[in-house]
């Protein structure tokens, strides 16, 4: 990068490419209002737990439940997302589709479509009254709603966007040029996919199956609406809140910041660099 | 049902996350300055109250020219958390003596809330009611899909105090975060029953149908009423809960199924 022409040219760093750019001082104001309408909230929901309590709120059966199944449910969740997202992501960035752009508007619906909407939409399809439930109720006697399974397809459906999109920017970043010489020295389509395009997409990846692991912990409306909501089998830890707080506001404030520890903790460890190269 | 859960959850959100924030509920704005020549009274009625208060509200403007009546329907406890933060509230109406209890308790309201209806549990079953049920013991059979609230709502409290006194164990495949949601999973079939009000298999229509059980009068669940200390509208405050205690507020709540107090 030109910033570094005036550095010893032999010095090799990671953030190299970040010596001598400073940020405008002016930023500095808006960037620190955006960060603030997120964290103090966080903070306001801290000076309202009952700290001494905090413990034993945290530790009914309940609450332990609800953390496991969220733990459980939204790790899948972000394998299917992988397995089937990104495949996706490649198809939407590097295939030649008539009605391409169509395509991408209907993957990102999720996004826009309010969660509560999407778990109804998942009921009329998927219900056990539904266009494909009932077939799969009368064929093999199986019904989704009320099972965790129900919960993890609500989890997946609202989480696809975030990998699908932050990979296809990945893979659009990456460009062809390292593929087209692959094939130019003989690589199959499938040989340079897998040694040349699935690393150089790797941070990408990442980034994405992180923020969909965040957005399936927080995952509550499409999950109420199509799952239920039942101790150890569909009770996440964001449903769980939801009902606390209707008899118990210090409990459901604790759930809340356990929640919130849980997110920080899985962005801060399992994003690192692959997330900030990027 | 979609706009009752939006509603509720970005609720939710305002009060868990604001913290001690407690701004105005989003569908009072318009509570915040009256004009002179008009006024305007914010109440807070529980979900249940939906249609009915709807038409309260028109009467009461009818009878109070210049008045406009604002009305934020939402679940008890939420509405309860509003008014304890600080909304600028005038009436508040809820489905459950507990929630009331919280704005009582916080000193909130003039004087002791009035009891204005009574609503009692039913069965709520796909239409038809392809599987016969026919009382309260029914549900425990191990081959129904049950859904009934969360203990922690009104009509699961309601609902678990029934089994309680009947012996009667139910063993639910979802516990709902709201009376809407179980009548929602019957009304599409996914759940073959559910314990819902008598109010809301009424407004549900053709959708579900109702089966009465005798033992849902050991839990009736009282909805009381009450005028805030801070209410802006003091005197209009009143009249209001008059109309919704008096000959045509009953008569509109008996039509929607509620019972006398």
């Amino acid at each position: 990068m030109t910033a570094t022409l005036g550095e010893t040219p032999t010095r090799r760093r990671p953030d190299e490419h970040e010596v001598g750019v400073g940020v405008p001082r002016l930023l500095w104001v808006p960037a620190g209002l955006a960060f603030a309408l997120i964290a103090l909230p966080v903070v306001g929901l801290a000076i309202k737990a009952d700290w001494p309590q905090l413990p034993a709120q945290l530790v009914s059966p309940a609450s332990l439940d609800a953390l496991k199944l969220s733990l459980i449910t939204a790790s899948i969740s972000t394998v299917l997302c992988i397995v089937f997202g990104g495949p996706l992501a490649v198809v939407l960035a590097r295939s030649r589709l008539p009605g391409l752009r169509l395509l991408r508007s209907v993957v990102l619906l999720p996004l826009v479509l309010p969660p509560v909407v999407g778990g109804l939409a998942l009921l009329y399809l998927l219900g056990r009254t539904g266009l494909v439930g009932r077939g799969l109720d009368l064929a093999f006697g199986v019904t989704i709603p009320f099972t965790t399974s129900a919960v993890v397809l609500a989890q997946t459906f609202v989480a696809l966007p975030f990998l699908v999109v932050s990979m296809e920017g990945a893979l659009r970043t990456a460009g062809r040029r390292y593929e087209a010489v692959a094939a130019t020295l003989g690589a199959s389509p499938g040989l340079a996919f897998r040694r040349v395009t699935v690393p150089l997409v790797l941070p990408g990846l990442a980034s994405g199956a992180v923020l969909a692991f965040a957005r399936c912990l927080g995952e509550f409306g499409a999950t109420v609406a199509f799952a239920g909501s039942l101790q150890g089998t569909t009770q996440t830890l964001p449903l769980l809140v939801y009902q606390l707080r209707e008899t118990d506001v210090e409990a459901a404030v604790a759930l809340s910041l356990l929640l919130v520890v849980v997110a920080v903790a899985v962005i801060a460890v399992a994003a690192p660099r692959s997330v900030e190269v990027r | 049902m979609r706009m009752r859960m939006m509603t509720a959850a970005s609720a939710a959100g305002l009060v868990l996350l604001a913290g001690c924030g407690g701004g105005a509920p989003s569908d009072t704005n318009a509570g915040g300055a009256p004009a002179p020549a008009k006024r305007t009274l914010t109440v807070l009625a529980a979900a249940s109250l939906t249609e009915t208060f709807g038409e309260l509200e028109k009467q009461f403007e009818t009878d109070n020219p210049g008045v406009d009546v604002v009305m934020s329907y939402g679940g008890s406890s939420d509405l309860a958390q509003q008014i304890v933060n600080g909304a600028p509230v005038d009436v508040f109406a809820s489905a459950s003596d507990s929630t009331m209890k919280t704005v009582t308790d916080a000193g909130l309201t003039n004087g002791s809330p009035t009891i204005f209806a009574k609503n009692v549990l039913e069965i709520a079953t796909v239409p038809g009611n392809p599987k016969g049920i026919t009382s309260f013991a029914d549900l425990a059979s191990p081959n129904l899909k049950v859904v009934v609230c969360a203990p922690q709502v009104p009509c699961g409290a309601a609902a678990q105090k029934v089994e309680t006194s009947t012996g009667v164990e139910i063993k639910p495949v979802s516990e709902e975060t709201d009376v809407k949601n179980v009548l929602g999973k019957v009304s599409t079939g996914n759940a073959d029953a559910g314990l819902v009000y008598v109010t809301d298999v009424t407004a549900a229509g053709s959708q579900v149908q109702g089966v009465n059980f005798p033992e849902a009068e050991q839990a009736t669940t009282n909805y009381p009423i009450a005028t805030l200390k801070n209410a802006p509208q003091q005197q209009l405050a009143e009249s209001f809960v008059s109309l919704v205690t008096g000959e045509q507020g009953q008569k509109a709540l008996q039509a929607a199924g509620f019972g006398t107090p």
